[in-house]
């Protein structure tokens, strides 16, 4: 459990100390003309930039009990087998990256207003996720066809569970991605998908970092 | 600072203005309908728990008098009691339930901020519970493993409700997690952003203060239970080996091979542990405003409070293994969760030191919600207490697994965090139905629940001390229990069953004063949150008429001397009534 406690205890930290300076010095059973005035809300951001904030940290909260109770399995008996990654995950990762890149090009293109640009870039961006579904999907077919299926072993179990999470996670951010590829297609400006497209940026390069993360605890285990 | 300068950020907040019957009260889109869905189903559920409790306490009091009570049938009931009374009933309602009502409108908002996803929040919600509900009428019936549904035995031979039973247990409690976030994300997000203009964090009442960390717990323990769930569920269904070790069912070999049930365990109490702050943190920030509302003088050490929330909240991550001292462990983790457990009652105490001396030289006002926040204290107290010998790897061993350890987590985070919500409801009924309720069938309730619940779960203290083992579905002739202890048994379960029967009087009380109490006005209890101050009672869709309201002073300005009235809405300027301490209030 240390990789959960060592996630939880920054975060903790993180949410704790700041709420601490938010709280520390101010006395509230006195007047304060500074307090009358602020406007209410904590941060510089919008509602749905701390939406998707409070939620990668419930996702990362998965993703490290996940990976836990992973390197807790491995020890506990002797009967982990390492999986042989399938080579295909290296192709499929290099999707993943493109995947990320083209999403961070419409990001920069609906900031920056340029609606023809936008549109290709999201295309190719939506194109790369669904293309490393699709390549997970051939390694699960892969290793299922040369006999390494879910239950021969716990180290394929955790493999076919933590590559179906991350999928799944993807596949909630390409139903997000269809709505703005939707409206980017019928003629809606980038500067109406913008917030969407940002938020979306930073889901895909957190998804392409956890799978950074599970791809590298496959590989060294 | 870093509080943001935006002139009027109203335009944020999505209008959603209810058009027809069906969008004004079913799919409906407002903070307080979800709420009030969110209180009817998590009551509704849990007086289904509440029955089956008195089921099991039939068996104990009086073993074999009851042909419908059989071995399996009593297991069901006392796992489906313990999962509905602490998620289904506790959490939803405290955090689903009064989390949706008070948080938009203690804050000073329209709504919450994303009012779509709070009401699938809600749907998602009822889903799990119909999800849960279904599996007693499924082939085998309701899973009978206990509420913490350790593996091996709760998915092997045995056990009630192997088959359909403990998938549906599986699949319930995931898709009530993922209600849960939805509902999650908008408290934590509406806390933050969504208050009116001069809500600074630290002028928020202890009620919002303790939704707001217990979802922050919520949201990052669940996952937890998501994946003991999701891994479990595999094991029932494909036979994978995560927490399933290698074993011989009826003299044949599963295919299970090498799976840890010390993982789940670990799992299970990672969020198990959480779970116990995430009913009581909401339950502490709620018993502090009913106390100085009624006590009409501020909370004492209210920055404390907030610290002593944090704190706990913090600390109630770093003390899951003490739920496992039995399970066997390295003795230095023991005593590693022994001191966090110990660690954790230093501000637990704070708290209850800081009620007490609320109370000290107050205006006392005993109204059924404060006869109900009193009443909290001393459960809490007695639980709390247990808590500390439980605590202890020494004292923990001997008493595992005996009724001591049922009467410890009855009190501390059963009949206490009820008693909250039930001083809740009667405080806030006036605001959310625009009338009273009778008083003297109130007090009634009160008594009668707090010296029922005392002669039930006091008792059971001794019982645990003689050893008897909790769990059993029948004690039969054994030497280590006298004679008195059966008799003792009986009389607890005579106990349950007038608390059961007075909670009549609760909901006549609610039926009675929704058609014909007395119009309560808009401020009753004369308190001095923003909820009380709404232009409408009960408020309509959007809380607050054209204008946000705007807060100038702390939720506690109760009893400024020198004023006419013995309270100061958070909303009226220092320049009209100083605040508090300005005006020489001793604190």
């Amino acid at each position: 459990m240390t990789i959960t406690l060592v996630f939880l205890a920054a975060i903790m930290a993180t949410v704790i100390g700041w709420l601490l300076k938010q709280t520390f010095n101010m006395q509230p059973w006195v007047s304060n003309a500074a307090d009358d005035a602020v406007s209410g809300a904590s941060l510089d951001a919008n509602a749905k930039t701390i939406g998707l904030t409070t939620f990668l940290a419930v996702a990362t909260s998965l993703f490290a009990l996940f990976i836990s109770a992973y390197t807790i399995r491995m020890r506990m008996a002797n009967d982990w087998v390492p999986l042989t990654d399938p080579q295909l995950l290296w192709l499929n990762s290099g999707l993943l990256v493109l995947s990320s890149v083209f999403y961070h090009w419409a990001r920069n293109a609906a900031v920056g207003g340029r609606d023809g640009q936008v549109k290709i870039a999201l295309t190719l961006a939506g194109t790369f996720a669904l293309l490393f579904l699709g390549g997970q999907y051939a390694a699960w077919l892969g290793l299922h066809g040369s006999g390494q299926y879910v239950t021969s072993n716990p180290a394929n179990a955790f493999f076919y569970l933590l590559t179906a999470l991350h999928g799944l996670h993807l596949l909630g951010g390409i139903w997000v991605w269809a709505r703005s590829m939707v409206r980017v297609w019928s003629g809606a400006s980038a500067e109406s998908v913008r917030l969407s497209v940002e938020l979306c940026t930073v889901y895909w390069h957190y998804l392409l970092l956890v799978w950074i993360v599970l791809f590298g605890l496959l590989l060294s285990t | 600072m870093a509080y943001v300068a935006i002139a009027d950020r109203d335009h944020e907040i999505e209008h959603h203005d209810p058009q027809t019957f069906i969008t004004k009260y079913i799919w409906s889109q407002d903070h307080k309908v979800i709420a009030i869905q969110y209180g009817i189903t998590a009551i509704f559920v849990g007086l289904v728990a509440l029955g089956l409790s008195v089921m099991m306490r039939l068996q104990l009091g009086f073993p074999d008098s009851f042909s419908f009570i059989t071995p399996e049938s009593y297991y069901q009931f006392v796992t489906m009691h313990g999962m509905i009374m602490v998620i289904y009933l506790l959490t939803a309602l405290f955090l689903g339930g009064f989390g949706n009502y008070l948080i938009p409108l203690m804050c000073g908002s329209r709504d919450m901020v994303f009012p779509y996803m709070n009401m699938l929040s809600f749907w998602v919600y009822l889903l799990s519970v119909m999800i849960l509900l279904a599996s007693f009428f499924v082939p085998g019936g309701a899973t009978g493993a206990g509420w913490t549904l350790y593996p091996p035995q709760a998915i092997a031979a045995g056990t009630p409700g192997i088959d359909l039973g403990i998938i549906l247990m599986l699949v319930s409690l995931a898709v009530f997690i993922v209600a849960f976030t939805m509902g999650g994300l908008n408290y934590v997000t509406t806390v933050l952003q969504a208050r009116c203009r001069g809500m600074t964090l630290m002028r928020l009442p202890l009620s919002v203060w303790g939704i707001f960390m217990a979802t922050i717990l919520g949201l990052l323990a669940f996952p937890a239970l998501l994946v003991s769930a999701i891994m479990m569920l595999l094991d029932k269904t494909i036979e994978t080996s995560f927490f399933m070790p290698a074993m011989i069912s009826a003299g044949d070999q599963l295919a299970h091979t090498g799976g840890s049930p010390i993982l789940f365990q670990h799992l299970f109490w990672f969020f198990g542990h959480p779970e116990v702050y995430i009913v009581a943190l909401p339950a502490f920030g709620i018993v502090s405003d009913l106390l100085a509302t009624h006590a009409r003088k501020n909370i004492f050490g209210y920055r404390m409070m907030v610290w002593a929330i944090l704190a706990i909240g913090g600390l109630s991550f770093v003390v899951w293994a003490h739920h496992m001292y039995v399970s066997g462990m390295n003795p230095y983790f023991g005593f590693f969760f022994a001191t966090t457990t110990l660690i954790i009652a230093v501000p637990t105490a704070l708290k209850v030191y800081n009620w007490v001396l609320t109370l000290w030289q107050g205006n006392i006002h005993l109204r059924v919600p404060m006869l109900f926040a009193i009443g909290f204290i001393f459960t809490f107290i007695h639980g709390g207490l247990t808590g500390i010998f439980l605590g202890n790897v020494v004292v923990d061993l001997p008493l595992s697994d005996t009724y001591f350890v049922v009467a410890h987590f009855h009190m501390v985070m059963g009949v206490s965090p009820i008693l909250v919500v039930f001083g809740a409801i009667y405080h806030w009924f006036p605001k959310i139905t625009g009338r009273m309720y009778n008083e003297t069938i109130g007090r009634w309730h009160f008594w009668l629940t707090f010296l029922g619940t005392y002669s039930i779960y006091l008792p059971m203290h001794y019982l645990g001390f003689l050893g008897v083992p909790r769990r059993y579905f029948a004690m039969g002739n054994t030497d280590f229990m006298p004679e008195s202890a059966h008799d003792l048994n009986a009389a607890i379960t005579v106990s349950a069953i007038i608390v059961a029967l007075t909670q009549l009087l609760f909901f006549y009380n609610v039926i009675v004063s929704l058609r014909s109490g007395k119009k309560a006005g808009p401020n009753p209890w004369g308190a001095t949150t923003l909820e009380w101050q709404t232009p409408d009672t009960p408020p309509k869709h959007g809380n607050w008429g054209h204008d946000l309201p705007e807060v100038h002073r702390w939720a506690y300005d109760y009893s400024v001397p020198g004023q006419e009235q013995d309270f100061t809405p958070q909303t009226v300027p220092a320049s009209e009534v100083p605040v508090g301490r300005e005006h020489g209030v001793k604190h």
